[in-house]
């Protein structure tokens, strides 16, 4: 029975930030090991749903629950992969630097180095393919070095459930195959499920169990092929919208760009 | 020529100077341990600005305290806190910080050049608070740095893990766990406290030599999490212990030697990190191709 249960498990959830709604009665369950792309456009709500995932952001409705607990801060068993941003403090570091910090940052106290440590550390460079490039200050690797780093970092504290915010925005392709392989990878090893949210389903979409597409207060959770069709997508927005699939890929033509203030409020949250 | 020379340096009775000013230089090796540690955290939470803000309200305390009679130390202390408190709490994103900075630093100069001119005193006592100390430390001066300086530096040790991620990697550091906001209204007090302590040396208009300059060196030619603070603990201790052993027997202010010290460090620290980011760049690219 263990095993069927959800690692996450959203119901009826609303989040209100200010004035706006981003979204009403939501309800998701997501299985161990199962990679849910969450989509739709910028002031849509993805990043939200994530930090309430995390206990940053209180639902104004409706509960989330992690393994079966209440969503709280700080909670151990989730990983979370933020976005690779070329002005970061964090550049200044040296790579395994930044995996120590996913393994023991959060506790108080010196990093005293120890064979263990060091072991922990290097099991997890090896399990990302960044060995050979550990000790080199993170600001002198690539998007995609960076990133795998990332990957390492969150994978340290052996999560039930990985949150990804962007995690291939401003890669190029063939980092973005790398990465969103590897974490791929990770979770069928392992057996995580997966939030990865995402302005391009493109790269990820052969991996992809389901989607969630979020749009203009509501939302469709689906197959790829369930909800990225012109009329599920029409509806969802309101408008127009054609889903084209050409080569292999997915192109959604027409989905109405959300206004500035929108995204702006996107950011303040 | 030879006056001024004679001005700067003057090394006669080195020894008796020597046992006079050992407390100067105990104090300057203690401040030089918490400032140079601190150091770290306020390059990589981009805070060197902040920091000056805070010691032109450390500076208006210390004034009130002469004024008052309630003590240099302890209003100088009381400045910073305030200071600092108030940089941490209303400016959290980083352009906030920098016009709140901007606010406070002129008006707590201003109330500290008040507090001075209606203080009947002695001139130079006056000018030290400003530009740094040129008398010996007293015992109980001494004990109110080591007091602090101690302070600051197990602050800092405690804290030390959650306080680097959350300086380096905030959004993943609150996504663990980490209570980032706490943290960083912490770090401010502590930075409030090693304001106040490097002002008693060196002066509230050069408490960056001791605070940024160290660290910022090291920086420059490390990029490790154990190299980096050590460094520049290591500069700090230098520039202050050897700018007080310079100044001894002249009839100069200690601040210009400590900040010549640590100028010419970083500039040393610089030429030689530039060969270090090439070594590093060219491995990079080897390893790329």
């Amino acid at each position: 029975m263990r095993v069927t249960d959800p690692v996450l498990s959203v119901r009826g959830a609303r989040l209100a930030l200010g004035a706006r709604t981003l979204w009403t009665d939501l309800d998701l369950d997501v299985a161990p090991g199962e990679f849910v792309a969450v989509l739709g456009a910028n002031g849509s709500g993805k990043t939200s749903l994530l930090r309430a995932i995390l206990g940053e952001h209180r639902l104004s409705d409706g509960g989330i629950l992690v393994d079966g607990r209440p969503a709280r801060r700080g909670d151990r068993r989730i990983g979370y992969i933020p976005q690779q941003r070329g002005q970061d403090p964090a550049l200044r570091i040296r790579g395994r630097d930044l995996v120590g910090l996913g393994v023991d940052g959060h506790r108080w106290g010196l990093p005293l180095p120890g064979r263990e440590r060091r072991a922990r550390i290097d099991v997890l460079l090896a399990s990302v393919g960044g060995s050979h490039y550990a000790n080199a200050p993170v600001a002198l690797l690539s998007g995609g070095e960076q990133q795998r780093l990332r990957v390492a970092q969150a994978l340290a504290g052996d999560p039930l459930l990985m949150l990804c915010d962007e995690p291939l925005a401003s890669l190029d392709l063939r980092a973005q195959r790398v990465v969103s392989e590897l974490i791929d990878r990770h979770r069928r090893e392992r057996g995580f499920g997966v939030m990865f949210v995402t302005h391009d389903v493109n790269p990820i979409l052969g991996m992809v169990d389901r989607v969630l597409y979020l749009a203009g207060g509501r939302f469709r959770i689906g197959t790829p092929d369930e909800v990225l069709r012109s009329e599920v997508l029409s509806e969802l927005y309101q408008a127009e919208v054609d889903v084209v699939r050409t080569r292999g890929r997915v192109v959604i033509v027409g989905a109405p760009d959300h206004t500035h203030h929108e995204h702006e409020l996107e950011v303040d949250a | 020529m030879s006056d001024w020379w004679s001005a700067l340096f003057d090394f006669r009775d080195y020894g008796e100077l020597l046992a006079l000013l050992h407390n100067s230089i105990l104090a300057g090796a203690v401040l030089g341990i918490a400032g140079g540690l601190i150091g770290v955290f306020v390059m990589t939470r981009d805070l060197a600005f902040a920091v000056h803000g805070i010691s032109e309200l450390s500076f208006a305390g210390a004034a009130a305290g002469l004024l008052l009679g309630i003590g240099v130390v302890e209003g100088s202390i009381l400045g910073s806190l305030v200071a600092a408190l108030l940089i941490g709490l209303l400016g959290s994103r980083a352009r906030e910080r920098n016009s709140i900075t901007a606010v406070l630093m002129p008006f707590g100069l201003g109330l500290g050049i008040l507090c001075l001119a209606l203080y009947p005193g002695r001139a130079t006592t006056k000018f030290g608070l400003l530009t740094g100390q040129i008398v010996a430390v007293d015992d109980p001066r001494l004990s109110a740095l080591a007091i602090v300086s101690a302070i600051v530096v197990i602050g800092l040790l405690v804290m030390w893990r959650p306080l680097t991620f959350a300086s380096l990697d905030a959004e993943v550091a609150a996504a663990r766990g980490v209570p980032v906001r706490g943290i960083s209204i912490a770090f401010m007090l502590l930075l409030g406290l090693a304001v106040a302590a490097s002002i008693q040396i060196v002066g509230a208009l050069l408490v960056l030599s001791i605070l940024v300059t160290p660290a910022a060196a090291a920086l420059r030619i490390s990029s490790s999490q154990l190299w980096v603070p050590v460094l520049s603990m290591l500069f700090a201790v230098t520039s202050l212990v050897g700018g007080i052993m310079l100044a001894l027997g002249s009839s100069v202010p200690i601040s210009p030697y400590v900040t010549t010290i640590s100028f010419v460090i970083y500039l040393v620290c610089r030429l030689a990190g530039r060969r270090v980011r090439d070594r590093r760049t060219l491995v990079a690219s080897e390893r790329a191709v």
